[in-house]
């Protein structure tokens, strides 16, 4: 093997990867958002969904709920360097399959189908709270609520009855029971 | 009510309540309110460099060589790029700076106008924070915070831009104190546990082979804590190495210094890294210039590691005993509890250590920072010693630039107090040395202030000599000239088979003429015998001088470890290259 031509080190061996959800709070600031995401990409972590919005108006916090991927320490990394971040108060962290957590992502469809397909639309997502929001002669919108993959699935179902477009949301999570995350 | 007044007053106001006695800075449209007011606050005096990266290098040498943050006052669009360097250096090397930039008027943000760019989008990732300031009654508030941002916890820079209509605007004033510690409700500060410290202290104990490994966050932590350094050191009589920023925190004469660690510190000190049974870390990072290869660094040793950012901790090594805390804050604790319960724990472990320090001697006998002098050609190696042994009994401030003459300066000058020593570690910003000197000179003034330099480094801030003709600041300029970006030369020889490719600087100017053309002093050394002369002729100089030093074009920098290769694997001088490179082919 030839020698190391840089003046820096080897790469060691990568750990194995895990998928946590983090939930920020901070203050609902100009460029607040810039400050989380130029943190992930500046130090080369991973952002897999994103969702945000102010949930105190009178004192301006807003919750983001970040879905990421990483070894344990690069896990650990992004917790401690999002708590350096002046406008954030606290960083809860859970993993994905933590028993405890409720995870919901949130979709739109839209599919051309006559009544007769949306009827058959409407039993395809009936496990996953469907709201029909519009409906024509030869369209429908209709809502869901449901895991990032189960909504994987149904786009691909609903593809052959005519899916034109679909909008997502990112993750958001919360405790089950009376506690709530600290 | 209190009175209302401008933006512009407001920002001397709390410069003036924050006692800040310099601004470095270059003026420009979209500060010319700022500006304006200058003259009605005696007590704030400004530097006015000649190009803003210039200003921010001599407000990091005034904050590192002072323990106060430096202040920094630039225009919009380009004078806040020019800053981007020197603040992202400040980042690296955790130096508390302020920088104040004007912004084009808040109803023209967003339409690309005259010397308009978002300073706060381009400098967030070199910034702890920044502020763009878009309510005048915001902006004492937001100064003050700054200021707190900029010089608790890890200290670093951070920047308030402010738009020119905003400077004109009037508004209330209020010193707030403490902003941070309020809101995050006791977040930032964390407490010593006697757990904590028991546990440390029992590492101490069964150590057999032990080194402390200490960085920049003993210098952070102001002057006390270099105190208390050498008092743990000598209450437990084991080796201590220190990394490039730490320099000085410890005496660099001092038996039990065994020198600077890392690719280019000496062999006891990496050896000792990689062979002990604890380090104890104080203020260090694991920088990869500190650890090389990662998976083969120190394999046997428990490790603690101290520091004020918990991100530090297990970024890039995992450690046994973790401690977030202020370094003087942790020792003054340690100390007192290690005394109550020790007595007399320098004699009975002696015993313990005595044959670490065997092989920490042994270590010592290749005396890896010899080289072979010369009586005809000044060796770089030995103009810093001859500069070190005249100078070392004046009070001397060291800045450098970047390259092998800022290794051999580290290597060769022995530090006795912190904050005598000013380099840029983390970005290695060529250029830094002579803008920083000039900041030092401001804070010491009457002190002797030295910019050991590199020709290539220092001519890409050159013109900051007419910064310190202007204030008649006598900072020496010692360059080291071997009419290449040595370092560069250095691992093209070592890595890509001597292709020195653009490495060679070409139609360099006549730095006798250039010190002259600037209004100062110029002097040349050509050989070894008129060096302390000529050296000498320098430190009695009232004036700033640019010292030619005329030496060995092909000296290379050792020991060295190479690309990838543990601590224990160095390479001592250019007569064991070739067997190394042999060696790694089967490394890496």
């Amino acid at each position: 093997m030839p020698r190391s031509k840089s003046a820096y080190s080897v790469p060691g061996k990568i750990g194995k990867l895990e998928r946590h959800i983090l939930v920020v709070w901070v203050d609902n600031e100009a460029g607040v958002l810039a400050r989380i995401a130029g943190l992930f990409s500046g130090r080369g972590y991973n952002i897999e969904s994103l969702a945000v919005a102010e949930v105190d108006k009178k004192k301006h916090i807003s919750r983001i709920t970040i879905v990421t991927e990483g070894t344990p320490q690069v896990i650990e990394q992004i917790k401690l360097q999002l708590k350096k971040l002046v406008p954030v108060h606290k960083v809860a962290d859970f993993k994905r399959n933590d028993k405890d957590i409720l995870f919901r992502e949130l979709a739109l469809f839209k599919v051309l189908a006559n009544s007769k397909k949306q009827e058959k639309i409407k039993k395809i997502c009936k496990k996953f709270n469907p709201v029909i929001l519009d409906k024509s002669k030869e369209s429908v919108v209709i809502q869901v609520t449901a895991l990032r993959a189960d909504i994987d699935k149904l786009a691909l179902d609903l593809k052959r009855l005519g899916l034109i477009s679909i909008s997502r949301t990112g993750a958001v999570a919360m405790t089950k029971g009376a506690k709530i995350f600290s | 009510m209190s009175k209302l007044i401008t933006g512009a007053e407001i920002v001397f106001k709390a410069l003036e309540d924050q006692k800040v006695e310099y601004i470095f800075g270059y003026p420009g449209g979209a500060v010319l309110p700022i500006y304006d007011e200058l003259k009605n606050h005696k007590s704030v005096k400004h530097i006015l460099a000649r190009h803003e990266q210039g200003a921010g290098h001599a407000a990091e040498g005034y904050a590192r060589s002072s323990g106060k943050p430096g202040v920094l006052l630039v225009t919009s669009g380009p004078g806040a790029t020019n800053a981007v360097t020197a603040l992202t250096d400040a980042y690296m090397d955790s130096v508390p700076l302020v920088c104040i930039s004007g912004q084009v008027p808040t109803h023209l943000i967003g339409t690309d106008a005259f010397q308009e760019c978002d300073t706060t989008g381009i400098t967030r990732p070199c910034t702890k924070h920044n502020w763009l300031v878009k309510d005048v009654n915001d902006l004492s508030r937001i100064l003050h915070l700054a200021f707190e941002v900029a010089t608790t916890g890890r200290p670093g820079p951070v920047l308030v831009d402010i738009p020119k209509d905003i400077q004109f605007k009037k508004g209330k004033y209020k010193f707030v104190k403490n902003i941070l510690r309020k809101k995050l409700n006791g977040k930032a500060t964390y407490k010593l546990s006697n757990k904590d410290l028991d546990k440390f202290i029992e590492l101490i104990k069964k150590s057999s082979k032990p080194i402390f490994y200490t960085g920049g966050g003993v210098i952070n932590s102001g002057p006390e804590a270099s105190k208390y350094l050498r008092e743990l050191v000598s209450l437990t009589g084991f080796p201590i190495t220190s990394t490039l920023q730490g320099l000085g925190a410890y005496p660099g004469d001092d038996p039990q210094f065994l020198g600077m660690l890392g690719m280019h510190g000496t062999f006891e000190a990496n050896n000792a890294m990689h062979d002990c049974d604890l380090m104890i870390n104080i203020g260090a990072r694991f920088d990869d210039r500190i650890t090389g290869k990662v998976d083969e660094f120190s394999p046997k040793s428990k490790k603690i590691h101290v520091d004020i950012d918990p991100s530090s901790i297990g970024k890039n090594i995992k450690v046994d005993l973790a401690i977030v805390s202020d370094v003087t804050e942790l020792l003054k604790g340690l100390i007192k509890r290690f005394k109550e319960k020790n007595k007399n724990f320098l004699n009975s472990n002696k015993q313990k250590t005595s044959k670490w320090w065997e092989q920490i001697d042994k270590w010592r006998e290749k005396k890896s920072l010899n080289f072979i002098n010369s009586d005809k050609i000044i060796k770089p190696q030995h103009a810093v010693q001859r500069l070190y042994e005249l100078t070392k009994d004046n009070d001397t401030f060291i800045t450098t630039e970047v390259g092998q003459h800022q290794m051999w300066a580290a290597q060769h000058y022995k530090f006795n107090k912190p904050n005598r020593w000013m380099t840029s570690g983390g970005l290695g910003t060529m250029g830094y040395g002579l803008p920083a000197a000039i900041g030092v000179q401001i804070a010491h003034p009457g002190k002797l202030v030295v910019d050991i330099a590199g020709e290539a480094s220092v001519l890409m801030t050159m013109q900051e000599m007419s910064t310190a003709v202007q204030y008649k600041l006598p900072i020496k300029i010692f360059i080291l000239n071997n009419e290449y970006m040595g370092m560069v030369r250095q691992w093209q020889e070592l890595l890509h088979e001597k292709n020195y490719s653009e490495s060679y600087t070409a139609a360099l100017p006549d730095f006798v003429k250039l010190a002259e053309s600037y209004g100062c002093v110029g002097i040349r050394a050509k050989t070894p015998d008129e060096l302390d002369e000529k050296i000498k002729e320098m430190i009695n100089v009232q004036r700033p001088v640019i010292f030619d030093c005329v030496v060995d074009k092909s000296e290379n920098c050792f020991p060295m470890i190479p690309s990838g290769k543990p601590h224990n694997q160095m390479i001592l001088g250019p007569e064991e290259e070739e067997e190394i490179s042999d060696e790694g082919k089967i490394l890496v």
